[in-house]
C-alpha cells in the first residue's frame, strides 16, 4: 500500500507480487476441479455413448454385465459396453432417500433440543457427542455393521420363512437395506445436526422474542419461527448429508451386501432385507478391473453420475437458499 | 440484541462448543433455564414433541457411548502391542499372520503428507478469499469451488487420481517399469487426499480471518505494513486457533477415509519400496496400506477376514480419531480463555 516506506518484506514480497502468487495458486486449485470434471466426463463418454439412455434402466444382470465388460477388455476382442445401471441406481436413491429423510427427521429435534430445550447439561454433553459421532470414520461404521448389525439382522429379525420366500432369487443374510439405512443415517444425522443447530443459534433473537410476547410457547415458538428462519441452513445440512451419503462407498460396499438387485417395495416389507448395491460401492467392488478399458470407462461413467448427481444436489441447494435468504438467518 | 459474552464468531465451528460455552440465550433473554415456562402448559402434541426431542438426544448418546464401550472392550481384549509393531504376512491363521505395524505407519505417513499439502494451499486460498479476493467474479468461482470439491465423493476424487498419477509426466511419483507408470504410491494417495481435507481448512481459516475486526488490518496499515505482511504478523497469528481447528478436522477426515486409500495406495498390506530411489522416497513411491484399509481388508467382507485384528485396528484408529477431537477441544477452550476481539 505504502512503498515509500520500503516496508518489510522489501520487494520480494511485495503487495502485488503476494496477490499474484495467491491468485494463481487458488486458479490452479480451481483449474484441478475444472479438470477432474473434464477428465471423468471424457473418460464416461464411451460407456454413455453406447448404451444411451439405456444406461440409466433396467435390462439384464448388472453383475453379468460388469463382468462381460471387463473380460472383453481383457481378451482383446472387441469391447463391451452394454451396461444397464437401474438397480445399482435404484439401490442409490433407496438407501440414500432413506438414510437422510430419517437423518433429516432425527436431526432436526436434535438440533432444536439442543439449542432450545435441553438443559444446560445435557447439551454440554449431546454436542461432543454429535461431534464425536460425525467424526467417527466411515470404515468403523462398517465394521460395527457388518459384524454387529448385520448378523443381528440376519440371525433375529429375518424369519426362516422369508428367507425360504426368496430362496429361489436372492438370499437373506442380514446384508440388506436395512443395514445399510441404519449405518448411514448414523453416519450422516451428526452432520446435519452440527449445521441445522449453528442455523437455529443464529435466528435473530427479536423474532423469537417477539413470538413469545403474543403468548406463544416455546415449542411452536422455536418451530414456527426458528426452524422456519434457519431454512436455509437446514437445505443446507441436507445438501451437504445427501452428497456424503451419496457417495459413501466404503462402508456400503461392506454392509449393503454387494449384489447388483433392485429391491422391489411392491414385494413388501420383505424389500428392507434384501440386499443391494449403490452405484458408489460398485467402484469400489470392481476398483481391481480398472486396466480394462471398457471396465475403465464403465467405472467412470459411474462415477460421472456420482459427481453430476452430487453437483446437482449443491445447485438446488443454492437454489432454494437463495430463495428463502430473505426470509431467514444464514 | 447480541449479548457481549458471544460475539457472532466466537467458536470455528459453533457446533463445537462442548463446555461451558456461553450459549447464546434461549427465548429467555436470562440464559439461566430457571424461569423460562414449562411444559405443563402446553398442548398434548407440543409435549409428544418434547418426548421426540430428549428420546433422539439420549439415542444418540447411546450410539455414541455403544460405539466407544463396544470397541474399547474389543479393542483391549483383541489388541496385543505385538501388533503394533510387526507387519501384516501371510497365515492361515490370525495368530500366524502378523500385525499391522505397516498400516499405522502408512496412517501417520499419509496423515503427514497429505495435511503438509492440504495446510498450506487451504491457508493460502483462505487468505486470498478474504483478503485480497480480487477480481470478484474469481472469487465467486473459487467459494464454489472449495463447495464443490467438499461434495465430491472421494471415491471419484480416487479414480480421478489414478488418470493424473498413471500419466508418464508423474511416474517419479510412483513405481513405474517399462514405461508403464502403475500410479498408486504414497504421493498419490496423500495428494488427492489433501483435496478432502482442503475445504475444512479453507472454511475454518476463513471463519478465523473473519472474525478480525476491520480496524486491526488498518492499524497496521496506518503503521505502514503492507497487505502482505499485515497477513503474515498480524491476521494470521491471530486466527491461529482456527487454522488448528481446521488442520484437526482435515486430519480426521484425511486418516479417516478410506475410498482413496484403497484405489491409490495399491491393495497390499506391507510397504512396497521403490527398488531405484533412495530411503525416504522409495517408500514414500511406494505402494502401502493404512489403518483404514487394514479394517476394510480384515472385515469379513475384505480379503483377509481377520475381524479380531479389524477390531483391533479400529480401535487404534477410534483412538486417533478421539484424540483429534481432544485436540480441538483444547484449542477451543485456550483460545476462548484469550478472548475474541472485541467489535
Amino acid at each position: 500500500m505504502n512503498e515509500e516506506f520500503q516496508p518489510e518484506y522489501g520487494p520480494k514480497w511485495s503487495d502485488q507480487r503476494v496477490e499474484r502468487m495467491l491468485g494463481a495458486l487458488v486458479c490452479a486449485v480451481v483449474g484441478l476441479l475444472l479438470a477432474m470434471i473434464i477428465t471423468v466426463f471424457v473418460r464416461a463418454w464411451p460407456s454413455f455413448s453406447h448404451n444411451g439412455l439405456a444406461w440409466f434402466g433396467p435390462g439384464g444382470n448388472v453383475d453379468d454385465q460388469l463382468n462381460a465388460i471387463f473380460l472383453s477388455g481383457q481378451a482383446g476382442t472387441e469391447y463391451i459396453y452394454t451396461f444397464h445401471g437401474w438397480p445399482l441406481i435404484w439401490s442409490t436413491i433407496l438407501i440414500t432417500g432413506g438414510a437422510v429423510l430419517i437423518a433429516l427427521f432425527s436431526a432436526l429435534f436434535v438440533a432444536v433440543f439442543i439449542v432450545e430445550f435441553a438443559p444446560e447439561w445435557m447439551s454440554n454433553i449431546l454436542q461432543p457427542v454429535v461431534r464425536f459421532l460425525a467424526s467417527v470414520p466411515s470404515v468403523i461404521y462398517g465394521l460395527l455393521g457388518v459384524l454387529v448389525l448385520v448378523p443381528f439382522i440376519g440371525n433375529h429379525l429375518v424369519t426362516e420363512g422369508q428367507k425360504a420366500s426368496v430362496a429361489g432369487v436372492i438370499s437373506l443374510s442380514g446384508y440388506s437395506l436395512l443395514a445399510a439405512i441404519v449405518v448411514l443415517t448414523t453416519m450422516i444425522a451428526p452432520l446435519m445436526v452440527s449445521i441445522f443447530s449453528d442455523g437455529l443459534r443464529s435466528v435473530k433473537p427479536g423474532w423469537l422474542e417477539g413470538s413469545l410476547a403474543l403468548g406463544v410457547n416455546r415449542w411452536r415458538t422455536t418451530w414456527k419461527i426458528g426452524v422456519r428462519s434457519a431454512r436455509p441452513a437446514i437445505v443446507a445440512g441436507t445438501v451437504l448429508a445427501t452428497a456424503r451419503a451419496i457417495g459413501e462407498a466404503v462402508m456400503l460396499a461392506m454392509i449393503s451386501g454387494s449384489v447388483g438387485f433392485a429391491p422391489n417395495p411392491a414385494d413388501g416389507l420383505i424389500f428392507i432385507y434384501e440386499p443391494s448395491r449403490p452405484l458408489a460401492p460398485t467402484i469400489v467392488k470392481n476398483i481391481d478391473q480398472l486396466s480394462s478399458p471398457p471396465a475403465n470407462a464403465t467405472l467412470f461413467a459411474i462415477a460421472a453420475v456420482l459427481l453430476f448427481s452430487a453437483a446437482l444436489f449443491s445447485f438446488t441447494g443454492y437454489m432454494a437458499r437463495r430463495s428463502m435468504r430473505k426470509y431467514g438467518t444464514a | 440484541m447480541k449479548p457481549l459474552l458471544t460475539p457472532k464468531t466466537d467458536s470455528p465451528t459453533q457446533s463445537a462448543t462442548p463446555s461451558a460455552a456461553p450459549q447464546p440465550p434461549p427465548l429467555s433473554s436470562g440464559g439461566s433455564k430457571g424461569a423460562v415456562e414449562g411444559s405443563a402448559t402446553w398442548a398434548l402434541s407440543d409435549r409428544i414433541g418434547l418426548v421426540i426431542c430428549w428420546a433422539l438426544g439420549l439415542l444418540f448418546c447411546a450410539i455414541a457411548v455403544a460405539i466407544v464401550v463396544f470397541l474399547f472392550i474389543k479393542g483391549i481384549s483383541y489388541l496385543d502391542l505385538s501388533m503394533l509393531t510387526t507387519p501384516a504376512s501371510a497365515g492361515f491363521s490370525q495368530a500366524e499372520s502378523g500385525g499391522f505395524s505397516d498400516a499405522l505407519y502408512g496412517t501417520l505417513i499419509v496423515a503427514v503428507l497429505a495435511i503438509s499439502i492440504a495446510l498450506p494451499t487451504g491457508v493460502a486460498t483462505a487468505i486470498w478469499l478474504v483478503e485480497y479476493g480480487r477480481p470478484a467474479a474469481l472469487a465467486r468461482i473459487t467459494e464454489s469451488t472449495i463447495e464443490a470439491i467438499a461434495g465430491i465423493p472421494s471415491i471419484v476424487l480416487a479414480l480421478f487420481g489414478t488418470v493424473i498419477f498413471s500419466s508418464t509426466a508423474l511416474g517419479f511419483l510412483s513405481r513405474s517399469s517399462e514405461g508403464v507408470v502403475f500410479g498408486r504410491s504414497f504421493f498419490a494417495a496423500s495428494a488427492m487426499l489433501s483435496l478432502v481435507a482442503l475445504p475444512l481448512i479453507v472454511a475454518s481459516t476463513r471463519e478465523g480471518l473473519n472474525s478480525i475486526p476491520r480496524h486491526v488490518r488498518e492499524a497496521s496499515y496506518a503503521i505502514g505494513k503492507t497487505k502482505a505482511a499485515t497477513v503474515r504478523r498480524i491476521l494470521l497469528p491471530s486466527s491461529r486457533p482456527q487454522v488448528a481447528t481446521g488442520a484437526m478436522l482435515g486430519l480426521g477426515r484425511i486418516i479417516g477415509d478410506t475410498a482413496i486409500i484403497i484405489v491409490l495406495l495399491g491393495a497390499t498390506q506391507n510397504f512396497a519400496p521403490v527398488e531405484e530411489a533412495s530411503f525416504p522416497l522409495n517408500y514414500l513411491r511406494g505402494a502401502g496400506t493404512t489403518l483404514t484399509n487394514f479394517v476394510y481388508e480384515a472385515s469379513p467382507t475384505g480379503n483377509l477376514n481377520q475381524p479380531e485384528k479389524a477390531y483391533a485396528a479400529a480401535f487404534v484408529l477410534l483412538l486417533m480419531v478421539l484424540a483429534l477431537n481432544g485436540a480441538v477441544d483444547i484449542i477451543h477452550r485456550r483460545a476462548r480463555k484469550v478472548g475474541t476481539w472485541s467489535h
